[in-house]
């Protein structure tokens, strides 16, 4: 469960200060799928990187399955990264020198686990955005969509309880970028929540709850059901 | 991330930038062998010297007229030197049991002829001693006859360069040869020797001491080389010498008597701080190749910022990222550091057996410190780029800035 009170997030550009985020209160229960969206500079990709504590609110308060988290250090930071978020991005970042397996295993690799265990994790992991077949292969051997997939399987594969994915068909054709959403809503219905930043209106149509922002604030907020 | 883990993250990482980690380890190796080679090659130097003088016999004094150690009072009578003599060294003989040989030594130079052939030629001074205690052979005919110090016989012992210019093919022994204006019968000719601290044995004529003397006008011996029995004796000996001509000089010590060793350390401290000259300028190029880790870490970082914001979004703590480029840079300057101790070790065992006077093997201390020092270098220089990239602020990392 994600908490958000009066959340600001404020950069300094130069003698500016650049208000990307103002007074944003959310919830988002367990389970949501949920559809961030709005215009270029609307703050949208920054309430993400807040809520996938890869950034920390100026001001305000954000709650993670109850704790706060706003204001941790960054080791701890980095902690609830590694155990309760997965990040899916718009250009897969994927590391170009592994192939398919030794990018699912990466965060696995980074959390210490043991190798008997990531081997399984990840033979798991791959099977279920189905590129068994592709573990050997390194990113320039696969096609958009399939990096996609092995992105999203690194993201699932320490078994997080929030999945946030910023512009994930971004970069995809449509075909591609369809399975990808596909992919992501199964990942959803087998309990896990989703937060997709996206431009693309048709994908923001199949979330179940849409907030929009305009200059860092909420335009208009769906609410949870 | 256990420790395999982030070598093999590393591993990946220098392989994927095949030409940039050869270009750094061929840095680091070139400074790491230059240590090795250089100090190696001192040492040889070293070595090279040891072994002439030890070649001599470790139990020799050598006796020169003059004293080269100087006092604080400044010379009330002139200070004027006595010459050194033959009755010196009969005194030497006769009263100190522990000299075991004992060679007077006059050095000339002066034009040698025989038939129309000439030659400037170093003449030697000497006794029949001078052969055992210089460890000289003689290849044909006998070295110089065993008569009276005093008596000068016109016979003359000659090397073999000496042998070849004057003669050709021609047998010389019982051949008349001028030496300046003197006629001397040669009676031996010397074994090939080659140089001999300083001197090339192999193109002097060695005539009696006394012969010698008259011939070149001298009134004092050059040097007096004494053999004593054995090495533990040898700073009593040299005593009991200075006592002896210090008694005949009207109680002045107007000689300076130098030991085996004494010679040999100043050689070894001079080599030494050789060695020591060379290892410094190869610590040079050791430290400019730390600096070309430090140039490719910090342009691997920079190149791979979002890799670093990728890293921490998956929940690498800024330590893990610092680990991952620190054992990136320590393994590339320890790869480097092996490689050049074997540039070092082949070229020093090239030097070695392209020269084998040269006894050319790196020492010990040069190769652990180049060693260690590699490996410094990664972890030292290492740091600032690892740093660099630990800090990033993973949202910006991600964007590429």
């Amino acid at each position: 469960m994600i908490e958000l009170r009066g959340l600001t997030r404020h950069f300094r550009v130069g003698d500016q200060t650049v208000r990307a985020l103002q007074d944003v209160s959310l919830t988002i229960p367990d389970g949501d799928y949920l559809a961030l969206m709005g215009p270029s500079g609307s703050g949208k990709s920054t309430l993400l990187h807040i809520l996938g504590c890869l950034d920390r609110p100026t001001g305000g308060m954000y709650a993670l399955d109850g704790r706060e988290v706003g204001s941790l250090p960054e080791n701890e930071l980095a902690a609830v990264r590694s155990r309760k978020i997965g990040f899916v991005f718009q250009f897969f970042h994927l590391v170009p020198r592994l192939t398919a397996a030794e990018n699912v295993e990466l965060p696995m690799v980074l959390a210490g686990m043991r190798p008997a265990e990531r081997r399984a994790r990840m033979t798991k992991a791959l099977a279920a955005v189905g590129l068994t077949d592709r573990a050997a292969h390194r990113p320039d051997q696969l096609s958009g969509g399939q990096r996609q997939r092995v992105a999203i399987a690194r993201a699932t594969v320490m078994g997080p309880s929030i999945l946030l994915a910023d512009e994930p068909t971004g970069n995809l054709d449509r075909a591609s970028g369809h399975e990808i959403i596909e992919l992501l809503e199964r990942m959803n219905g087998g309990g896990l929540t989703l937060v997709v930043v996206t431009h693309d209106p048709e994908v923001g149509q199949r979330a179940r709850h849409i907030l929009k922002l305009v200059d860092g604030r909420i335009a208009s907020d769906g609410g949870s059901p | 991330m256990s420790l395999g883990d982030l070598m093999a993250f590393a591993w990946r990482a220098l392989r994927g930038h095949r030409l940039r980690t050869i270009l750094t380890l061929l840095g680091m190796s070139i400074g790491v062998g230059a240590v090795v080679l250089l100090t190696a090659l001192g040492e040889g130097a070293r070595g090279y010297v040891t072994n002439e003088f030890m070649a001599l016999g470790s139990n020799l004094l050598i006796v020169l007229p003059g004293k080269t150690e100087t006092t604080g009072n400044a010379p009330i009578l002139g200070g004027t030197i006595r010459p050194m003599t033959l009755e010196d060294c009969e005194a030497i003989q006769r009263r100190v049991p522990r000299v075991r040989r004992l060679a007077p030594l006059s050095v000339g130079s002066a034009r040698v002829g025989y038939g129309e052939r000439r030659r400037e030629v170093t003449v030697l001074g000497s006794t029949p001693e001078l052969l055992p205690v210089r460890h000289l052979e003689i290849a044909v005919g006998r070295f110089l006859p065993d008569v009276d110090l005093d008596r000068g016989a016109p016979v003359a012992v000659i090397g073999r360069t000496v042998q070849e210019e004057l003669f050709g093919g021609a047998n010389p022994l019982g051949q008349p040869i001028r030496i300046g204006d003197w006629r001397f019968r040669v009676v031996g000719v010397m074994a090939a020797k080659g140089q001999s601290l300083g001197l090339n044995m192999d193109d002097v004529v060695i005539v009696p001491v006394t012969s010698s003397m008259r011939l070149f006008n001298q009134p004092s011996l050059f040097r007096i080389l004494i053999e004593v029995g054995a090495h533990s004796e040898i700073d009593q000996a040299r005593r009991e010498v200075l006592g002896v001509l210090r008694e005949r000089h009207e109680g002045e010590e107007d000689v300076t008597v130098l030991t085996q060793d004494s010679v040999l350390g100043a050689f070894d401290r001079i080599l030494g701080a050789l060695t020591l000259a060379l290892a410094g300028i190869a610590a040079i190029s050791l430290s400019v190749a730390g600096i070309g880790i430090m140039n490719v870490m910090l342009v691997s970082v920079s190149e791979r910022t979002p890799e670093v914001g990728l890293l921490k979004a998956l929940g690498a703590p800024p330590r893990q990222i610092l680990k991952v480029f620190l054992v990136e840079a320590v393994m590339l300057s320890a790869a480097g550091g092996l490689l050049g101790l074997l540039i070092g070790y082949l070229g020093s065992s090239i030097l070695s057996r392209a020269f084998p006077a040269l006894p050319a093997h790196p020492p010990a201390w040069a190769v652990s410190a180049a060693v260690i020092v590699s490996l410094l270098a990664g972890g030292l220089f290492g740091v600032l780029p690892a740093r660099r990239a630990a800090r990033l602020d993973p949202v910006l990392a991600l964007a590429g800035r």
